[in-house]
């Protein structure tokens, strides 16, 4: 297994090895730092985590059961929701009151648990959507190709590269909404990934996805790391998580419960009191 | 029943100012609804800022028309970000909502007695059209025929390439919708082509009974023109990569916002283009009549255009300038055939006992439920609209 890793792979394990496997541990280089967020509905707190950090170039994961909070947390730190209190930095930078079109931005893109791929479009077009910066985005100079043509083939090459690397380039022409459940899974991801971003967050990537198709999207993942990028994630299927993640934060009911290697996870009976409630569950996650 | 009649009148509604001025609200309302999904039930608003700022520029200041257009342009601009302001931000209903209210209160505002020293009440603005008649190269009462056999050398040329045009779209769309799915071994070229030349044929025919005054081909000149331009201007922001943002937003705000783009200032900038675009429409109505009036900007306009839109097809060129063009012909051949069915049946019209029609003055309604019933077959048939893409339409959202 260590023969197979990559350098990014390494580094990421290396730097993570000396943290310690408790609730917001502080990491030697963390990309994202989480301070005293919360959010409620109501009277019901769905978010309130004290301290989370998320080290740069790593594949964190954010598991928990259901209703813990998850999703609501990766709304609140890429801009669709506000928080009733709390601050967080990405890369240095505060993002409290920062705009989810302007987050994405800055470089932390996310995808969606119920896949947002524009159906009624082509495939290659929800791709060349996803490029930042276009000249033709102006609609005055959207008027005028000669502004914009050599920047748009630009932009196609990448996202035909691109398409080509998540197996969708025989679909190029099609209609988003032609693909299977779990091809838009892969449209949706390369389209984050059309922005260049630095912090990948995946909503559930695994979500309605068939075993085949796992196993290359886990290659994918891995992949972002090798380029660079930091990888935060919510999944719930497990051999997933173990396989692929450098770290794993655990969430139930709002609050950060447990962090720490995958193997750490695994046997934490804060985790297992989580998911199953007392410790019956005990030998079944062992197989973790 | 005079079928020359009919096939006449239907035929100068196709091309007349009414069709005209929609076509240029319906290109406007497209920007919004058709690409953007923006519910704008305020058109007439639009068209009557348009309206309103040519006739008080021109009625206060005495200044050159020109300015009048700015003004009315500047108006739709400020209308526009009214409006945007406070609903873009939520959900689509409640553009639907303000808009339509806000077309309203100007309306009642500018035919209100209150104002009625500054904006002529229910009267309106009057004569201002001076300039408009001035620039006009035909004789203003003299009859033109439209025919290309009958018209001078240049107009006769021009007359002819829009029938091309003509009798090829109809070919295009009649083997789309029917041919391809009646005789589908039936090559497309033959098909187009055999339409296009009965078109064209019909065309010829039926032209060659129609007339205009010098006045009203002024008027259907210029404004078919600017039909075009504005046209060419939609499809031109359509293909760059903002038409792709826009067309996206339609469809999932939250993956536009996901990538990077500001969806509120999208949809605001295609909410100020559509209205600006509308305010052509209401300049072209009122200065062809070189008046005013707040009751042609009522929800009525708003909601025939949107109609004529939805109609030609929703989120097509093609479909905003064809749509208006059918309406107002589908309108005119009602009538005229109903009158002629009315009068051969001595004022009364029966079906299996029933009264449908008892006397001319109720003809009016009875039109405007055949569009109705149009409209719904439409919508069972071919709900993406004459031009409208049916792939498309059929991809269900998620």
């Amino acid at each position: 297994m260590d023969a197979e890793l990559t350098t990014a792979a390494a580094e990421a394990k290396a730097a993570l090895r000396d943290v310690a496997p408790e609730p917001g541990s502080p990491k030697p280089d963390p990309v994202l730092v989480v301070d005293g967020v919360r959010r409620s509905f109501g009277g019901v707190t769905a978010v309130d985590v004290d301290h989370v950090e998320v080290q740069r170039g790593s594949i964190t994961a954010l598991i928990g059961p259901n209703g813990a909070g998850k999703t609501t947390f990766f709304n609140l730190l890429t801009g669709f929701d506000k928080p009733d209190l709390g601050t967080w930095h990405f890369d240095g930078r505060t993002m409290r009151g920062v705009p989810a079109h302007v987050a994405s931005r800055l470089g932390m893109v996310r995808t969606f648990q119920l896949t947002k791929s524009l159906t009624k479009m082509s495939v290659i077009e929800n791709m060349k959507l996803g490029a930042t910066s276009q000249v033709g985005e102006h609609w005055w100079k959207g008027l005028f190709p000669f502004l914009w043509r050599d920047q748009e083939r630009k932009i196609e090459a990448r996202a035909d590269e691109l398409l080509a690397r998540f197996k969708l380039d025989h679909m190029r022409n099609e209609y988003a909404g032609t693909l299977s459940g779990g091809q838009r899974k892969l449209l949706e991801m390369s389209r984050a990934l059309m922005t260049e971003p630095r912090l990948v967050m995946l909503d559930e990537p695994m979500a309605g996805v068939n075993p085949a198709l796992k196993q290359s999207l886990n290659t994918h993942i891995k992949g972002l790391r090798d380029q660079g990028m930091t990888v935060l994630f919510v999944e719930h299927d497990m051999d997933m998580v173990h396989d692929i993640s450098d770290w794993v934060i655990v969430m139930a009911e709002g609050r950060v419960i447990a962090e720490g290697s995958p193997d750490q996870i695994a046997t934490n009976p804060a985790v297992i009191d989580a998911y199953l409630g007392a410790h019956q569950g005990k030998t079944m996650l062992e197989e973790l | 029943m005079n079928w020359g009649n009919i096939a006449e009148a239907s035929f100068s509604a196709f091309f007349g100012v009414n069709a005209m001025y929609f076509a240029i609200a319906a290109i406007g309302l497209n920007v919004q609804f058709g690409y953007a999904g923006l519910l704008n039930f305020g058109q007439a608003g639009f068209m009557a800022s348009g309206a309103y700022g040519l006739g008080m520029t021109a009625h206060y200041f005495q200044i050159s028309f020109w300015w009048g257009i700015a003004a009315g342009m500047g108006y739709a601009i400020v209308l526009g970000l009214l409006m945007g302001v406070p609903t873009l931000r939520l959900r689509a209903d409640y553009l639907a909502i303000v808009t339509i209210a806000v077309a309203e209160v100007i309306r009642l505002v500018v035919r209100s007695v209150r104002f009625k020293h500054f904006f002529g009440g229910s009267d309106g603005i009057n004569n201002f059209s001076g300039p408009y008649r001035d620039l006009n190269p035909y004789l203003e009462s003299g009859r033109y025929p439209f025919s290309p056999l009958d018209a001078d050398g240049p107009t006769a040329a021009l007359i002819v390439v829009l029938f091309v045009a003509l009798a090829i779209g109809s070919g295009v769309v009649v083997q789309r919708t029917v041919l391809a799915r009646r005789f589908p071994t039936l090559s497309k070229w033959v098909g187009i082509g055999v339409v296009a030349v009965v078109a064209f044929g019909l065309l010829m025919l039926v032209s060659r009974s129609v007339e205009y005054t010098g006045y009203s081909l002024w008027t259907i000149t210029v404004g078919w023109a600017l039909v075009a331009v504005l046209a060419l201007f939609v499809w031109a922001l359509m293909r760059s990569p903002w038409g792709r943002v826009l067309k996206a937003i339609r469809e999932d705000e939250d993956a536009v916002r996901s990538v990077g783009k500001s969806v509120y200032s999208y949809k605001m900038q295609a909410l100020v283009i559509g209205g600006v675009i509308a305010t052509f429409a209401g300049m072209m109505f009122s200065i062809e009549r070189g008046s005013v009036q707040p009751d042609n900007y009522s929800r009525d306009v708003t909601f025939f255009v949107l109609t004529a839109l939805v109609l030609g097809g929703a989120a097509k060129v093609s479909g905003s300038i064809v749509g208006p063009m059918l309406f107002w012909g589908i309108l005119a051949f009602a009538d005229v055939f109903l009158h002629q069915l009315l009068a051969s049946r001595g004022g009364r019209l029966e079906l299996l006992g029933l009264e449908i029609i008892g006397s001319e003055s109720q003809i009016g309604q009875f039109q405007l439920m055949l569009v109705g019933v149009l409209l719904i077959l439409l919508m069972v048939f071919r709900p993406q609209g004459m031009f409208g893409n049916r792939k498309e339409m059929a991809l269900d959202g998620r």
